[in-house]
């Protein structure tokens, strides 16, 4: 196939994943409550759209398929089957199926077609019994090009051509159709029909004035014959007939066109010695709906005899989406970042030239990229929910399989993430809540011996935290065996036998790769694998993972990210002459410090109403070799539930900053999240206050520790 | 601020085996890079100094929008650090890694001008005696009498090398500050 057949596939398996999740997300609410008529015509549509994709590209083993689905699904949308628990299980397995399928397909793999007709009995059981006794191959009017498992194969067939007037604008030549056809069989007569065309100057030798009757044989499928006339079947009325069945649509094909037309048609096709079938025929002429319905998309035999493609496509439903690549998108962020800075610069000349007139110009400009920059940054940003969408079903699948009666609660759906992010959590938190569902969540009889409800529950929830996005997965399961867990890592050597770890290090234990405390394994978690592949998952999009876990309550997995973005809200403060932008979220307050505290050292403390704020000296961390200013400030800034104070020598106040990445011979550096261009042009360093503080703290315990090893061990965590 | 020499650029293109290079001053010696790799050369701009680095990544500046790290070849050399002068200029230099192009500036203490040197006129770099690691010379072309070092601008620039050195860094300060206390 061409290429472009290859990114029309492409497309194909993009909106028939998204049909297919569209689906499964109706299906599992279906099983929570009552149907509605839109769920399952969407249900249906789904199908049928998959169906009908799928045969534009001749994925017959899939079109097979789906057909029995959506016939299912139809007669669940007229009301003579009912949509239960059993039917929606049968054709979740179903939409399983028909996305192995897909997979399959765009990996290039053998289908596993045989694993669908268990299904597909199953199915045709189901109809069987719950439906009153339909001719359940009638199809629908809307899919009356449906094909049927059958293909159409004969030896001889009557092709009618009736190319578009514009086919040789578009850059066809009806010639290269006849040749090609000539490559499949033999063209046992041709003739061209000429009624139409102009005499003298309206004549225009760009338009195709000829009607095209040819007598093909060869030992083809009517697919191949269709794939043939693929880029022509456009604005042209094709018509492929088994020989022997032609006759009978002379009639119609006659009333598709004009009486001069028709005639000379009628001519040809004896003169191919086809019986003049015109007389009763003429009926079908009269009621054309019946079998002009025939839509371009899936030209296909009915009931595999004949094909229509009355080649107009049939509106696809109104879309409420645009796909745009993501590179696009990425460079339209990156001007717009270039953008904010070149209004940045504008607004600073002209404050610096003091024109009133200027300054209020480039206000309103700079009003209007902010509402630019908001919109385009919102295009960057989806919804967690498109990634805790997925779980219901995991949660319901996994439940079932080990026998645990568990619901799933989400809430914080609408928080939003960089897609780039949302693209590579979805594994990670897989495997936190299979792990929930299969260690987390009791059996039902030690939940009842410890006093609970029956039936488990498992949180998922999101929300945003001080510039980052946290995502909770909560269990309410018996909690982390601190004990087994401790002895585990004991007997793997991974702690010494007389350490003494705080809740949170034991807790972390579990990420060590090969780490395993259930007693049996089973096919769902317990080997070990897994949880450290968390870890590394996390952390390669610069986050964490912390773990809270009371024993009989339950166990809380927080994955903490940052919100790399384009651009960011900072706070600009100078340290000599270098200049830092920290991030917004994470400035809680600045205060003076007092002159007292203005002593040399990395750190020391500040009581702030009566707390304890660590500091941390910019200058001499950093080792920026500048005197430190007359003044200095402090910049309080949070860190998950923790806050410390840097200390600046100036507060340069808000800046909204286009995030420049560093590139790669910066990537080892901790404490620096970017850097950004000022208004000057200088650039300007983010600061990444959790790596900041988190190396902060390393080196202190280091510098305070008698060996190192265990003071990293006993300070970890906090940044005093 | 460079002199390209246009007399003889067309003939270097009609010859193959010549090829074209910047010279240009660094702590007392005149090294060469082939200009395909140069991207531009400009005047010194300050630089916004990046901690926690090794002292040969002298900081970032501001390319037209682009973020990009400057280094000081000197001290990757093991010299002295660069003085900054009046003719201090920056090469940017292309460099491939990781199948992506990247920026990188050279800070050198004079631009001369672009020469063509046969192939011919070009030695093997001397085991020793190079004054900088054998590795990070491609080549010594006589020119007139003097010695030019061709940089071997993959070595010496070599984005894992520095940026393992970026780790050691990281791991040196934990324990120089070790010692100290």
């Amino acid at each position: 196939m061409t290429l472009d057949m290859e990114l029309a596939l492409q497309t194909f398996f993009e909106e028939s994943n998204e049909l297919l999740s569209d689906m499964e997300r109706i299906l599992l609410d279906v099983e929570m409550d009552a149907t509605t008529p839109e769920q399952l015509n969407a249900l249906f549509r789904a199908m049928h759209t998959i169906k009908g994709s799928a045969g534009l590209f001749a994925l017959d083993d899939v079109v097979r398929f789906t057909h029995q689905v959506e016939n299912a699904l139809d007669h669940l949308r007229d009301g003579s089957l009912q949509l239960d628990e059993e039917l929606a299980g049968l054709l979740l397995r179903c939409h399983d199926h028909v996305k192995t399928l897909l997979d399959a397909l765009a990996a290039k793999e053998a289908l596993p077609v045989d694993a669908g007709l268990p299904l597909l009995e199953e199915l045709s059981a189901r109809l069987n019994h719950g439906a009153a006794p339909q001719p359940s191959a009638e199809p629908a009017p809307a899919e009356a090009a449906a094909p049927s498992p059958a293909e159409a194969r004969a030896s001889a067939w009557l092709i009618s051509l009736r190319l578009g007037p514009d086919v040789l604008r578009n850059g066809m030549d009806p010639a290269s159709f006849i040749r090609y056809l000539h490559t499949m069989g033999r063209i046992e007569r041709i003739e061209a029909i000429s009624v139409k065309l102009p005499a003298g100057a309206a004549f225009d030798p760009e338009s195709n004035y000829l009607r095209l009757e040819l007598i093909f044989a060869g030992e083809v499928e009517i697919g191949a014959l269709w794939d043939a006339f693929e880029f022509a079947r456009e604005d042209s009325r094709i018509h492929i007939w088994p020989l022997d069945e032609a006759p009978a649509h002379l009639a119609e094909l006659s009333g598709e066109v004009d009486a001069a037309e028709a005639a000379a048609l009628q001519a040809v096709w004896q003169r191919f010695g086809l019986p003049d079938a015109t007389a009763p025929a003429i009926e079908a002429v009269a009621a054309p709906a019946a079998v002009e319905t025939a839509a371009a998309v899936t030209p296909r035999a009915e009931s595999g005899k004949a094909v229509h493609a009355e080649a107009r496509q049939p509106k696809p439903p109104e879309s409420k989406f645009i796909k745009v690549e993501a590179g696009k998108l990425d460079s339209l962020i990156n001007l717009i970042g270039e953008l904010v800075i070149a209004g940045a610069a504008a607004n600073l000349m002209a404050r610096r030239a003091d024109q009133t007139p200027l300054v209020e110009a480039t206000l309103a400009i700079s009003s209007l990229i902010e509402q630019i920059r908001a919109g385009t940054l919102s295009m960057r940003m989806i919804q967690i929910g498109e990634i805790f969408n997925r779980f219901p079903r995991v949660v319901r699948d996994v439940s079932r399989e080990l026998g645990k009666d568990i619901q799933l609660t989400i809430s914080g759906a609408d928080t939003e993430l960089d897609k780039s992010m949302v693209d590579k959590l979805g594994d990670p938190l897989m495997h936190i809540v299979r792990n929930a569902i299969d260690h987390g969540i009791e059996d039902t009889a030690q939940r009842r011996a410890a006093g609970k409800p029956d039936t488990g529950t498992i949180w998922l929830n999101a929300y945003h935290e001080s510039g980052s996005v946290v995502i909770e997965v909560a269990d309410d399961g018996g909690g982390l065996r601190r004990d087994r867990i401790l002895a585990k890592a004991v007997e793997r050597n991974l702690v010494p036998a007389d350490a003494t770890l705080s809740d949170q290090e034991i807790f972390k234990l579990i990420f060590e790769p090969g780490f395993s405390t259930a007693e049996q394994v089973t096919n769902l978690s317990g080997r070990g694998v897994g949880m450290d592949v968390v870890r590394k998952s996390i952390e390669q999009l610069r986050g964490s993972v912390d773990i809270d876990s009371e024993p009989q309550l339950g166990s809380t997995f927080r994955i903490r990210l940052p919100l790399t973005l384009a651009i960011i809200d900072g706070f600009l403060v100078q340290n000599g002459d270098a200049t830092f932008v920290v991030p917004l979220e994470a400035v809680i307050e600045c205060i003076e410090l007092p002159p007292a505290q203005q002593q040399e050292g990395t750190h020391d403390c500040l009581n702030l109403r009566g707390e304890i704020l660590p500091l941390l000296h910019l200058s001499t961390f950093f080792e920026l070799g500048a005197a430190p200013g007359k003044r200095q400030n402090v910049v309080v800034v949070r860190f998950g539930d923790s806050k410390a104070g840097l200390v600046v020598d100036e507060l340069l106040g808000e800046y909204q900053t286009v995030i420049k990445p560093l590139g790669s011979l910066f990537r080892h550096l901790k404490a620096i999240s970017g850097s950004t261009i000022l208004g000057t042009g200088e650039v300007a360093l983010i600061l990444d206050i959790p790596s900041l503080i988190h190396y902060a703290t390393r080196k202190e315990s280091e510098r305070y520790s008698p060996d190192g090893e265990a003071g990293r061990r006993s300070r970890t965590g906090s940044p005093s | 601020m460079s002199a390209p020499n246009r007399d003889t650029a067309p003939a270097a293109e009609a010859a193959g085996d010549t090829g074209q290079y910047l010279t240009f001053q660094l702590a007392g010696d005149t090294f060469a890079i082939g200009i395909l790799a140069i991207k531009e050369i400009l005047e010194y701009v300050p630089l916004t100094q990046v901690p926690l680095m090794p002292n040969f990544i002298r900081g970032v500046m501001n390319l037209r929008g682009a973020v990009v790290p400057v280094i000081d070849l000197a001290r990757r050399f093991g010299r002295a650090a660069t003085p900054i002068g009046r003719r201090t200029g920056i090469v940017i230099i292309e460099v491939t890694y990781e199948e992506q192009q990247l920026y990188i500036g050279v800070l050198v203490d004079a631009v001369h001008e672009v020469l063509a040197i046969p192939s011919s006129d070009i030695e093997p770099p001397p085991q020793f005696g190079g004054k900088i690691r054998a590795d990070f010379i491609a080549g010594m072309a006589k020119v007139d009498t003097r010695f030019v070092m061709l940089l071997h601008v993959e070595r010496a620039l070599s984005v894992d090398e520095m940026t393992q050195l970026t780790d050691l860094q990281a791991d040196s300060t934990l324990d120089m500050r070790l010692e100290i206390d």
